[in-house]
């Protein structure tokens, strides 16, 4: 037996039962050889909760030239299934924190991505993209307009050197145009409390009322204690939940604070990965990337209404008419019962035609049917579409599927 | 029924005509096959009926009447996860020996099965249909994955038993 491949961007750990090697299956279902040394432990980069995951029976694995907990004692399904029936901290410390200063921090950030930030309350966040000049997807973030002077941005650790080269660049020639704006890249630890109990049990640590707190909505508030917590109504799992920036010096005391509630249980990027999957939400590398376009990727909600005329944005000749126009492809979601869909399974028509690929799949623990996301040419991206898609040789039938796939417990207000 | 009946002492005789002299290890294949292939032998110990042998690959093959039981050691399984999929071959597919023959799917990953040996499938577990767990909670015994004949007895002599394996895993572990 051999464990085949990266899913969904990690490497399971149990690829070193192959001796170092990973077997990856490359497109129209070849099987190719690929080797991967395997990175050696001491060359990743550590959060500062690394000893914590370890001490907590935590399976640490290479993401992104980290190593992170895949999952800890629990399996992943019972670990996926808790977080959405009660409350599961992820370290999500990898992730790139940071502020956006000065006065024209709105014009910089809004020169860089999709959305209208300029329009958006103070404390309000919204998912955005920064795109190159092509249309293409150079990564996705968060974007929280604060109401403490600087804007904060949380983008993917797989793209960190990138993003950070990216606004770096745009600085020096924001700067050079006599704009004020800095940038500064932050320390803190990162943690999502995803799950319907999240509210009950950060709210013992918090002061004020979280009902107020609503879904892309943040604060700077002291919690359990610790003083200078960002704490925003965000998550990647489609469940109620927050993403908190904690002081890294405190971030252990913190985390124990949470584990005392008899609901709240660790979890890690295996979960992490089904659980976004079946809320139907984007993996960069796997199911966005800077070959997509955001009217590709079905993501033209980020791309906001004044921005769509004012064309201020990289990419936005391209990406404008697309919207109008329409591509040849489009992201859709899939469902399908028997062997699971996976990255690279091709989809075809009824009439034996390829016609795309998924980009992430993988067997629902909620829904006990296999569920994906993938590109198909646009004639084919209507909801309730029959397609097929091949799977080890076998043409396996398959709906083209709305998403989320699980339905999403945003909070929105009471 | 007839079928499986037959091959099993196909590969009964193939095995008995071996010469003895190329296995001299009390734990050999040949000793193995034509001691099981006389059931009536009470005196044979369960232990030696059912000694495993594994693959490099995590799969172990257990020798009974001339026909080797297939499935996944402990230490995959682990590693897997809960399976959720057993994707396996139809019955008279014939493998040869570390040929692809099935995957075992969990909601991360998806591992490739492997033939321990050569030979035909002759039955495979339709209890994983409906509980692939059963790959997690008995790998060794309800968990077993297909069943098959043993076209080339020699082979087993390339797989490890039990102590080699076990040696193998801790090598792989450091």
């Amino acid at each position: 037996m051999l464990t085949r491949g990266l899913v969904s961007g990690w490497v399971l750990s149990r690829a070193r039962v192959s001796g170092g090697f990973l077997q990856t299956t490359a497109l129209n279902g070849r099987r190719e050889q690929q080797e991967r040394h395997w990175t050696t432990e001491a060359a990743l980069k550590r959060t500062p909760l690394y000893e914590f995951h370890k001490a907590h029976g935590g399976k640490m694995v290479e993401f992104a030239g980290w190593s992170m907990p895949v999952q800890y004692t629990e399996s992943h399904i019972n670990s996926h299934l808790h977080t959405r029936q009660h409350c599961s901290i992820f370290d999500v410390s990898h992730m790139l924190q940071t502020k956006v200063h000065g006065k024209d921090r709105v014009k910089f950030i809004e020169s860089l991505i999709v959305g209208d930030i300029a329009e958006m309350k103070d404390n309000q966040g919204t998912l955005s993209l920064f795109t190159n000049d092509k249309g293409g997807i150079i990564d996705d973030l968060i974007v929280t307009k604060t109401d403490q002077g600087y804007l904060y941005v949380v983008s993917n650790a797989g793209c960190a050197d990138k993003d950070s080269a990216h606004m770096e660049a745009k600085l020096q020639e924001f700067k050079a145009a006599g704009h004020v704006v800095d940038l500064e890249y932050l320390e803190e630890s990162l943690i999502a409390i995803q799950g319907p109990s999240t509210a009950r049990v950060l709210q013992e640590g918090v002061c004020d009322n979280l009902n107020k707190l609503t879904f892309m909505s943040s604060v700077l508030t002291p919690v359990f204690g610790i003083q200078g917590c960002r704490v925003t109504r965000c998550g990647y799992t489609g469940e109620d939940g927050v993403e908190i920036s904690v002081p890294c010096r405190r971030v252990v005391e913190f985390l124990e604070k949470l584990l005392n509630s008899s609901e709240v249980k660790l979890a890690g990027l295996g979960s992490r990965d089904s659980l976004r999957l079946e809320a139907g939400l984007c993996l960069y590398g796997n199911d966005i990337d800077e070959t997509t376009t955001p009217v590709e990727a079905s993501l033209v909600w980020t791309i906001g209404k004044r921005r769509r005329q004012a064309r201020g944005f990289p990419g936005a000749d391209v990406i404008v008419p697309q919207i109008k126009a329409k591509t040849q492809r489009k992201r859709v979601g899939l469902m399908s019962s028997g062997p699971p869909m996976r990255q690279h399974t091709p989809i075809l028509s009824p009439d034996g035609k390829v016609i795309g690929e998924v980009t992430s799949g993988c067997p629902s623990p909620c829904l006990k049917q296999n569920v994906a996301m993938g590109y198909v040419e646009t004639s084919f991206s209507k909801l309730g579409t029959p397609v097929q898609v091949e799977v080890r040789k076998k043409i396996i039938p398959a709906v083209i599927s709305k998403m989320p796939f699980v339905p999403t417990r945003y909070y929105t207000g009471q | 029924m007839a079928a499986c009946f037959l091959l099993r002492r196909v590969s009964a005789n193939l095995t008995n005509s071996l010469p003895r002299a190329l296995h001299p290890n009390a734990f050999s294949p040949a000793r193995l096959c034509a001691r099981t292939c006389f059931r009536r032998d009470l005196s044979l110990t369960p232990r030696f009926c059912t000694a495993l042998r594994f693959t490099n690959k995590h799969e172990w093959v257990r020798v009974e009447n001339g026909t080797g039981t297939v499935g996944i050691s402990n230490f995959a399984q682990e590693a897997l996860g809960d399976v959720v999929y057993c994707g396996l071959p139809d019955v008279g597919t014939k493998l040869s020996q570390s040929e692809e023959f099935g995957a075992l799917e969990s909601v991360k990953a998806v591992s490739d099965l492997y033939s321990p040996l050569t030979g035909e499938v002759t039955e495979i577990n339709h209890a994983l249909a409906d509980n692939p767990g059963l790959v997690n909670k008995s790998c060794y015994q309800d968990g077993w994955l297909i069943k098959m004949t043993i076209s080339i007895p020699k082979e087993l002599d390339s797989l490890m038993d039990e102590a080699a394996y076990e040696r193998y895993i801790k090598s792989i572990e450091d």
